[in-house]
């Protein structure tokens, strides 16, 4: 069923539903912890059973009610004109105050990102086809030849800046891909260390980044490499716990997106750096700083994570932190040369397996 | 120096009448300042007027006047629609203090002693110089008379300046009353003017009228019934004190002390006086006359040992639980009332009953302390809130409980709290007569009955805002689903009226559920994930 049928089918439920005397109810499935579950064996977060309806006529739904509402017909709305809002513009599109009074339909943008996210698990669609998208803060290089929108694009003639990584990269074409594997960097200030240092010509690999959390185009972006181009994925970040959640949410998935795992997972992912024995590998002792109380409480709570719990390795590697008692940046191996990075750590470690799967 | 004799002195030394103590010692009638003066004048007068009414059985309408001379000087005139006084009469109960027919019966009754109005024409010769004017008829057959008189305070006599016949026009029937004072008019608590609005509350069978200079307030009669005749009832031996036991003795018409127990107390039988005087040791047919100061204080002794039934509680007439809740609502336009009347209880031999009234809501004003009206037998007891029992017990109320706001130690918000106590005989803490005394049946019997108000105050009070928020609520839904109908139309390509008329139909049948927000648990992630 096309999306916007999808819609109207949405929308023809709930006007039946009134006309009916019926409360006109959403079901919803629930994001909550206790509603994801780790399938050990697709090594990936997936969404529970259970769900929860939201009424019209109840004190405590009808303001999500609306907001879902809302979203759902902005998204109709972006699909009749075929254009696309980001986040932030859906925010203001839905923003206004009921007449009459001093009800926000929304206060906060967190509650329209809330109600796409609904909006996606109501209908089964992601919220790219529904032309909803958020901010690009991607970028890309290496041996790759793509077609997008028409345009023929190859990411190793395009300077310095790189290939800008779209939101929704569902309809790029990959034409033709050189590489051996995928370096995947939290930092776009390493991206542009490698990219100068030209790495993907001499390693045969694709280097991209972005900041901080992948965004969703991104981590679509790796997982069809991966998948389409078997190609492995090596995760390059900040040795501290937010570094290694980055990791984490790109491996296994996250509960707030634990309905898109499917699409968004890349099982295939591994840890290549920092670890704790780099900080001593690559004598890097003096340049930790010191964790502060939640970099503590983060920790614990990430190596109590179901994929987490029972690996010895990285049980090891949580040890080990917190032995260190610090965090190490990716910049920090600067202090041993320009280019160490490019033309001593990475391939050392590569060549040699030295990653955390 | 000159040395006197005691010859001398002793000539010096005079009886001073009742009216000459009182005139040296006026704050003790309660005409302490000008303020109080003009208040307890009205009070004498309007009492005066409505008990008379009362016991002929008449449907009082009283109208009250104030005509304000100067700053502290003020003409008072009351008059009725009662018997009226024959003209014999008149002087005597006007113009001579502790005159009067209940200093010594047991009986529910508005004054409890015999200095009443004559105080307040003794009070405004005292302060004006100026003697008062008593108009009345009997019947309509008859003459009206008008005196003016004084009092010779040395005497405590009457003393009539001028007798005739009014020729003018006057009622059928009634008295009429015109004193000028040293008082001060005011407004608020206190004041003449809350007087007057207690004193509509608790005689809902009078009607009154009340001028001030131009200004009339009307309260209406309330139910054209006069309350049952409070009956007197002979003194409990338990409620009898020594001193006033010895006099009885002396006085009693009984030819032996077994008699005077059976004919002047109440619940003392035969067999009970006899027993009583066999743990005395007085024989039963001694003359009372005859008997020992020891002998009077071993049978007082014997009878407040023994257990004697309470006394009779036929002789109490409260105000009535549907007239209070009439009253209140009608005089103060209260949204919600209710009163209790508890059921007659006993104090010390002196039986008594207590009556609550708790209002909310209407013209009450919700910036302000709740209202607190007491009464003794049907008079407002305005002064020394504090000191009684009915300001102690409404402290101690956890009005938190009832969803009652407080400031301090008091329920703050609209709200008042009317405390009746009907008895033969009030204690009061003092001789002004302004605050009961708290004594622990009495406290107890306050507390149970403004609980009971309090509950079903409660009651409403929830409902109300049950109601409220329904209401709320609706208004929510009702700004909300033109909104909805616009989405809904969008999204189902159908009608927008039509969906919106289904959505309002649903609005007026359906219960809204629903407390507070959503549980949204959610995730543990941080923020940052949900913008990517």
């Amino acid at each position: 069923m096309k999306t916007q049928e999808k819609l109207k089918k949405l929308g023809k439920k709930l006007t039946s539903e009134a006309k009916k005397g019926k409360n006109p109810n959403l079901d919803i499935p629930t994001r909550s912890l206790s509603n994801v579950v780790y399938d050990k064996k697709a090594g990936m977060v997936k969404m529970g059973t259970s769900s929860s309806k939201r009424y019209l006529f109840n004190v405590a739904h009808i303001k999500k009610f609306v907001q879902t509402l809302e979203v759902a017909s902005t998204a109709k709305e972006l699909l009749k004109v075929n254009k696309h809002l980001n986040l932030r513009e859906v925010y203001y599109r839905v923003k206004r105050t009921l007449p009459g009074t001093n009800i926000n339909i929304v206060d906060e943008q967190t509650e329209t990102n809330k109600a796409i996210e609904d909006l996606e698990l109501i209908t089964g669609v992601p919220r790219e086809q529904l032309h909803i998208n958020a901010d690009k803060e991607g970028v890309a290089a290496g041996k790759v030849i793509i077609l997008d929108k028409g345009d023929t694009i190859n990411w190793s003639k395009l300077g310095s800046g790189g290939w800008s990584v779209p939101s929704n990269v569902e309809n790029i074409k990959f034409k033709k891909v050189n590489a051996k594997f995928i370096i995947y960097l939290e930092k776009m200030a390493t991206w542009e260390r490698l990219h100068e240092d030209k790495i993907w010509e001499k390693l045969d690999c694709i280097i991209i980044a972005s900041r901080g959390q992948a965004t969703r185009g991104i981590r679509r972006l790796l997982q069809r490499l991966s998948t389409e181009h078997k190609l492995p994925i090596y995760v390059l970040v900040d040795g501290d716990p937010w570094g290694i959640y980055i990791y984490s949410v790109l491996k296994y998935g996250s509960i707030s997106l634990a309905h898109m795992a499917e699409t968004l997972v890349i099982p295939k992912a591994k840890y290549l750096g920092l670890s704790a024995d780099d900080v001593t590998k690559y004598g890097l002792e003096k340049h930790l700083i010191r964790f502060k109380d939640v970099d503590v409480k983060r920790i614990k709570q990430i190596r109590t994570y179901d994929w987490f719990k029972d690996d010895k390795e990285w049980q090891k590697q949580f040890d080990r932190w917190k032995k260190l008692g610090g965090k190490v940046e990716l910049a920090a191996l600067t202090s041993r040369g320009i280019s160490f990075i490019s033309d001593t750590y990475i391939p050392e470690k590569i060549k040699k397996k030295d990653w955390l799967d | 120096m000159v040395v006197k004799t005691a010859e001398q002195l002793a000539g010096e030394q005079r009886e001073i009448s009742v009216a000459e103590f009182f005139e040296k010692n006026r704050h003790l009638l309660g005409f302490d300042n000008a303020t109080k003066a003009l208040l307890i004048a009205v009070k004498e007068m309007v009492d005066n007027s409505l008990d008379a009414c009362q016991e002929a059985g008449i449907l009082p309408d009283i109208k009250i006047k104030l005509k304000i001379i100067s700053e502290d000087r003020v003409k008072v005139t009351v008059e009725d629609n009662g018997p009226g006084i024959v003209k014999e009469q008149i002087p005597r109960i006007f113009g001579k203090l502790l005159y009067g027919s209940k200093f010594y019966k047991m009986q529910q009754g508005r004054g409890q002693q015999g200095i009443g109005v004559s105080a307040a024409l003794l009070y405004a010769q005292l302060t004006t110089g100026k003697p008062t004017l008593v108009i009345s008829r009997t019947a309509k057959n008859k003459p009206a008379y008008q005196i003016i008189l004084r009092m010779d305070t040395v005497k405590n006599e009457p003393h009539v300046i001028m007798e005739s016949k009014y020729e003018k026009r006057f009622a059928d029937r009634g008295t009429y009353v015109e004193m000028e004072i040293e008082g001060k008019y005011r407004k608020g608590e206190r004041s003449v003017d809350e007087y007057v609005k207690e004193t509509a509350i608790s005689n809902p069978f009078a009607k009154i009228t009340y001028h001030v200079n131009g200004d009339k307030i009307t309260y209406p009669r309330i139910i054209n019934k006069l309350p049952k005749d409070p009956k007197p009832i002979k003194p409990h031996p338990h409620g009898v004190e020594m001193g006033v036991f010895e006099r009885m003795s002396k006085m009693t018409k009984s030819k032996t002390t077994a008699g005077f127990l059976v004919k002047d107390f109440c619940r003392v039988s035969l067999g009970k006086a006899n027993s009583v005087l066999k743990l005395a040791k007085v024989r039963p047919n001694t003359k009372p006359k005859n008997l020992t100061h020891k002998e009077v204080e071993s049978i007082w002794r014997n009878l407040q040992k023994t257990k004697i039934m309470n006394p009779p509680t036929n002789c109490l007439s409260p105000i009535g639980e549907n007239v209070l809740e009439k009253a209140v609502e009608k005089d103060l336009k209260t949204e919600f009332t209710a009163a209790i009347t508890r059921p007659p209880s006993v104090y010390r031999g002196m039986p008594f009953q207590i009556e609550v009234c708790i209002g909310y809501g209407g013209e009450l004003s919700p910036n302000s302390p709740a209202q607190i009206m007491r009464f003794a037998n049907r008079v407002p007891l305005l002064y020394q809130a504090s000191a009684g029992a009915i300001q102690k017990e409404i402290q101690k109320i956890s009005w938190g409980q009832y969803h009652v706001e407080r400031s301090g130690n008091m329920p703050y918000g609209p709200y008042v709290i009317i405390v009746h106590m009907a008895s033969v005989w009030i204690p009061y803490t003092s001789e002004s007569k302004e605050a009961i005394d708290p004594y622990e049946e009495i406290s107890k019997e306050i507390r149970l009955a403004i609980q009971d108000c309090a509950r079903k105050l409660k009651k409403y009070l929830a409902g109300q805002k049950r109601r409220h928020l329904e209401a709320k609520r609706k208004g929510l839904f009702e700004k909300y689903i033109p909104e909805i109908a616009e989405s809904l139309s969008y999204l189902s390509e159908e009608n927008k009226a039509a969906i919106l008329k289904s959505l309002q139909s649903m609005l007026k049948k359906e219960k809204i559920e629903g407390e507070d927000d959503e549980d949204s648990g959610e995730t543990e992630e941080t923020g940052e994930e949900a913008n990517k």
